[in-house]
């Protein structure tokens, strides 16, 4: 498309000052006296709290502040971070209170303490005396549907938080003229996402008597409004700033412990407290991925089309609702744009248990619906003998395909180019033919999967972004927005969007990286993968309106019109001549200092979006597996995606191969653990909870299939959580082509490996 | 922040035993890679440490003049796996040490520490066991040595009185000399992560015969352990495919693995014997044996 910046790999804006330690991460800001904040959590699943002892505690020298619900206003919130709607029957659920007066889980927040330092906070912690009365807890979604289960909110007594479906076409007829009926159960685990980053904040009453809060967050400005919710405070009251985050994933699309840092600082006197949370804390009591259990029945008709699909999901969300039924809501739907189904009927049901709360991660709910898809696909395969590559693609949707339900219309797709350039690079032909009659003790086996995913959140939640440029004298400007650097690499792309349109290079482009809700523009945050798509919009219109200033200027000055003129290396050209007239700097100035005209550049715009773009991926994967010990190595894997424009092609690899480390973790190593009988957490610290580390992981290959994107401001589509979404699929279709064994539930550990290996007849 | 109240840092060994026998309840902190974990989990709030990290008489490697290799408890993991006496004797432990955590773990964690920490999952356990290792021990009134054999009591538990030090390690040349070893540590990680299971077998080999066979498991009982059984069944038998398969098979005589959310005991006896099988096979290779017909 002839852009010079974009679609370059500029280095990221942030890299030296991460890398040298210098950028500045929430725990890195100290206030005078800084206090320590501290939560007591329920040693129970599920308890009512009978009374609480907090004399004790409140009397140990350097506690400050010891509070229960009983001192809070009894407000129940949504910490979902969706963007507000005015239309109640479009809200989250509110479920939560700061602190609670029943134990929902092993973890839920008791008492809170604030004293002079950490080890003060934990000795006093000791000393709080809870009268629990412990109640049957559930933690299977399954029992917790059931007569007589044990009712965790008195509010939804059959422990269901929504099972709103959807059914499209003759659903019942395409059935009964179908070829073939295939059926299958997928099954994923309970994962967390692990940033570095565990949640942390700090708060303070400022000399305006506003709370201050600094937090590690994807969404300031929905934070803000739900301190607000939370303790029955005007939202102007209330102002968040998000420094450096180490990593997101998602668990900070969640006002987690913003409400109550707010609260520490209310309960000692407007003084500074931090509250971070441990490692262990993290684990349990932020936010989980949904273990989401799909049952599939799909028709094919007579030259296997796929014609219906029949979509049965248990949700468990844990606790509380969190993001909900929202995260089995966007599975069924994301998935819909991939292959050309006549009819569907999808059932859903998110259910709560006595388990942490589920909440965001990293691709919404779609990773376990493709794993269950994309397994099923395979299975279909390989049961009528079909080509898993040619069968995927002879269904694939195309171009002008609209959506029945959500009406997001696929104008851009290059699923199948990727699939040919995946098939190449992994040597499919070749290897699959050499794999096929294998005895030993090692055995290989390829495996792909296909995905498909949404840049944002429309036509569900409003898609709302702004964003600010100031232009200086020398002809550089700020840019500032609302949208969040999580490490994504957003400012960047930003960065080269306005130094695209403003014919400036990179480096005359300063992004203000900190969020701060008092000044920064309005936008929902990071999540969705919603930002180069959204908020790249709003970026284009403020770096248009500002060319436009300064072309007026320069015309004012030239004589020439301004549709005659255009800016190129920071100077005015003539358009058509190519001609050098001069440099962007003079026009600044006089922008500033014309004793006439003076009228300094800026901009402050936003844009209300109204499309989605559909991007879309595969993953190809070489396994070999250890047939005596269980162990799955992965030999080479490759991601392929269609995310049309690529702003950034080195930022786009790094995006990609985080996300298929994380893709693998879940498909062979990662599972939050429970104990039935008591519902504590097993393995909730780095030792025990298997997160891969970088010696397990293969070398990433990555590639792309540039389509233009029309709705995209620059041709662009989502690629942020796109990547995280096929490795699954793909490694257990490739265990499946190695060894003949389907696997249906996630992870394929070595322990899982060896019992169904056992059960098959292979050991 | 953790909760300490004092910290000694004595900067010789003498003057770290009087310390250490006037105030019995101090805890030795060394490396400290399991000391400051066990303080993270609040097991050992208002602690007064006692470091050894000044104590340069527990440092190094020494080759001596008979053969015998002696090293100090506070070296550490990557000066182990970078040494060269260490490579050339008894490259198993190299292999070992290399095992653990990752860069940043070994630089701090030590031998003595690992040993001291008594976990049934410590790397260096099985090698040592195999290589006979000695312990020397020292308190305010002398020296005692102790086979490492015979050194743990239990999960987490060894044989160490309070006012006492381990100090070095010990392996004689008669325990390396000729023999060949491997180690295989299984986890769900390449690193960051603890044994699952652990198997060190260390072997010589004559006319195709084990002449010495010894194989230890980590993670396989209360404490690391010999397999004594198998490798007296192997001692002078030719060495065939099938008498592998025995032996691996007799490791389980010995061996009293757990049943728990980390392994299942029906895995960790089907791992010990798959795992042993291997191992011996690397062993006769380096030997220069044979098990194919
Ligand atoms: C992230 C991480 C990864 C790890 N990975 C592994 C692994 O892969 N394999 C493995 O085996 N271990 C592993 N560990 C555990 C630990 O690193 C080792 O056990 C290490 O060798 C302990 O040595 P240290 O010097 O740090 O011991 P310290 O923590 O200082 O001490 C450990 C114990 O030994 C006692 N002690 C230490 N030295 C002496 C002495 N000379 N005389 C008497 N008593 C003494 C101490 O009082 C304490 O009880 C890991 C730990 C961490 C934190």
């Amino acid at each position: 498309m002839g852009f010079k910046i974009i679609g370059s790999s500029v280095n990221r804006l942030d890299a030296v000052s991460k890398v040298t330690g210098k950028a500045k991460y929430t725990n890195d800001f100290f206030e005078r006296e800084m206090l320590c904040g501290k939560v007591l959590r329920s040693p129970y699943a599920h308890a009512v709290i009978k009374a609480i002892d907090v004399s004790e505690a409140k009397a140990l020298p350097g506690v400050i502040a010891v509070f229960t619900s009983q001192d809070l206003p009894k407000l129940k919130y949504a910490t979902a971070g969706h963007p507000w709607s005015i239309d109640p029957k479009h809200r989250d659920i509110e479920d939560r209170m700061i602190l609670t007066d029943k134990a929902r889980y092993v973890g839920d927040s008791v008492a809170a303490v604030v004293a002079q330092d950490e080890i003060i906070a934990k000795e006093a912690l000791k000393l709080i005396k809870v009268d629990y009365e412990v109640l049957p807890h559930v933690l299977d979604p399954e029992k917790a549907l059931e007569k007589g289960a044990p009712i965790i909110h008195e509010e939804r007594p059959n422990n269901i938080v929504n099972d709103f479906g959807n059914e499209y076409g003759d659903y019942e007829k395409d059935f009964m003229n179908a070829q073939h009926i295939m059926e299958g159960v997928y099954d994923t685990s309970i994962v967390q996402h692990c940033h570095i980053e565990t949640q942390t904040a700090y708060a303070y009453i400022d000399t305006d008597d506003r709370i201050v809060i600094v937090s590690s967050t994807q969404i300031p400005h929905i934070a803000r409004r739900v301190v607000g919710q939370a303790l029955g405070l005007s939202w102007g009251k209330i102002r968040v700033i998000k420094p450096h985050i180490g990593g997101g994933f998602g668990n900070k699309q969640e006002v987690i412990i913003e409400p109550l840092v707010a609260a520490m600082t209310i309960f000692s006197h407007g003084l500074p407290v931090r509250y971070t949370m441990t490692r262990e804390e993290c684990f349990i009591s932020s936010r989980t991925r949904h273990a989401i259990k799909f049952s599939l029945k799909t028709a094919l008709t007579k030259d296997n089309k796929l014609q219906a699909i029949h979509v049965l999901g248990i949700s468990n969300t844990g606790s509380y609702a969190s993001h909900g039924h929202s995260i089995i809501m966007s599975a069924t739907s994301k998935f819909r744009p991939l292959y050309n189904f006549k009819s569907f009927k999808i059932e859903p049901k998110t259910v709560y248990t006595n388990l942490p709360a589920a909440g965001a991660m990293r691709a919404y709910g779609v990773p376990q619906m493709i794993f269950a898809l994309e397994s099923h696909i395979d299975d279909i395969c390989r049961k009528l003998d079909l080509d898993p590559i040619e069968f995927r693609k002879q269904n694939l949707v195309s171009v002008g395909h609209e959506d029945p339900i959500s009406h997001v219309v696929v104008r851009s797709i290059g699923l199948s180019e990727c699939i040919d350039k995946g098939k190449e690079l992994i040597k499919w032909e070749q290897k699959r033919a050499n794999y096929k009659e294998q005895t030993g003790d090692k055995r290989r086996g390829l495996g792909m999967a296909c995905f498909s995913y949404f840049s944002g959140t429309h036509p569900v939640s409003l898609e709302v972004a702004g964003a600010r440029i100031i232009l200086n004298q020398d002809g550089s400007v700020q840019l500032q927005v609302g949208a969040t650097e999580i490490g994504q690499g957003a400012d960047t792309a930003f960065a080269q969007m306005v130094a695209e349109v403003l014919g400036i290079s990179i480096d005359m482009v300063h992004v203000i990286s900190t969020q701060d809700t008092d000044i920064t523009p309005f936008d929902t945050g990071a999540y969705a993968s919603r930002q180069t798509y959204i908020t790249g919009a709003a970026v284009k219109k403020a770096a248009l309106e500002v060319k436009n200033k300064i072309l007026t200027i320069a015309s004012r000055k030239i004589g020439l019109q301004i549709d005659a003129l255009d800016i190129n290396d920071a100077t005015i050209i003539e358009k058509k001549l190519g001609k050098e007239i001069c440099s962007l700097g003079e026009i600044a100035m006089e922008a500033f200092y014309d004793r006439t005209h003076s009228h300094p550049i800026t901009s402050d715009t936003s844009v209300n979006i109204r499309t989605n773009a559909i991007a879309y991926g595969v993953t190809f994967v070489e396994v070999e597996v250890d047939m005596k010990t269980g162990v799955i190595e992965v030999i080479e894997i490759y991601n392929v995606h269609d995310s049309g424009t690529i702003i950034n092609h080195k930022a786009a690899l790094g995006q990609v191969h985080g996300g298929v480390s994380m893709g693998l973790g879940y498909a062979l190593s990662e599972k939050l653990m429970f104990d039935e009988k008591t519902g504590r957490p097993l393995n909730n610290n780095l030792l025990d909870y298997k997160l891969q580390t970088i010696m397990d992981t293969p070398k990433i290959g990555v590639d792309f299939v540039e389509t233009y994107e029309e709705t995209g401001s620059f041709g662009q589509k989502s690629l942020g959580e796109n990547p995280t979404i096929s490795p699954a699929p793909a490694v257990r279709n490739a265990v499946l082509d190695a060894t003949g064994v389907s696997f249906n539930k996630l992870p394929l550990n070595p322990q899982t490996v060896f019992e169904k290996f056992k059960t098959e007849g292979l050991l | 922040m953790f909760s300490i109240k004092k910290i000694y840092q004595p900067i010789t060994l003498a003057e770290a035993l009087e310390i250490y026998t006037s105030n019995p309840q101090l805890k030795i902190i060394a490396g400290g890679t399991d000391v400051l974990i066990s303080l993270h989990h609040g097991k050992l709030d208002d602690v007064e440490l006692l470091s050894i990290k000044n104590l340069t008489e527990l440092t190094g490697i020494n080759y001596l003049t008979d053969g015998t290799i002696e090293i100090g408890t506070m070296t550490t993991f990557t000066e182990i796996f970078r040494n060269e006496i260490i490579n050339k004797y008894i490259p198993i432990l190299a292999e070992a040490s290399v095992s653990m955590g990752g860069p940043q773990i070994r630089n701090n964690a030590t031998i003595g520490g690992n040993i001291c920490n008594g976990a049934v999952s410590a790397d260096s356990a099985p090698t040592l066991f195999v290589l006979n290792a000695d312990l020397r021990i020292v308190n305010n009134e002398g020296v005692r040595i102790v086979p490492i054999t015979e050194f743990y009591a239990g999960p987490g538990k060894v044989k160490l009185q309070s006012g006492e030090i381990l100090t070095h390690i010990i392996i004689k040349k008669a325990d390396y000399k000729g023999m060949y070893g491997k180690y295989i540590k299984f986890s769900n990680r390449k690193a960051m992560d603890i044994a699952m299971l652990s198997v060190a077998t260390l072997g010589k080999v004559k006319n195709n015969k084990f002449t010495d066979l010894r194989i230890a498991l980590g993670v396989s009982a209360p404490t690391p352990i010999r397999c004594t059984k198998a490798e007296s069944f192997a001692f002078n038998k030719t060495i065939k495919e099938e008498l592998i398969k025995q032996i691996s098979e007799k490791t389980l005589l010995n061996a009293n693995p757990r049943h728990s959310w980390r392994g299942s005991k029906v895995y960790r006896e089907h791992l010990i014997q798959v795992l042993t099988e291997r191992a011996l096979k690397e062993i006769i290779t380096m030997s220069g044996g044979k098990w194919h017909e």
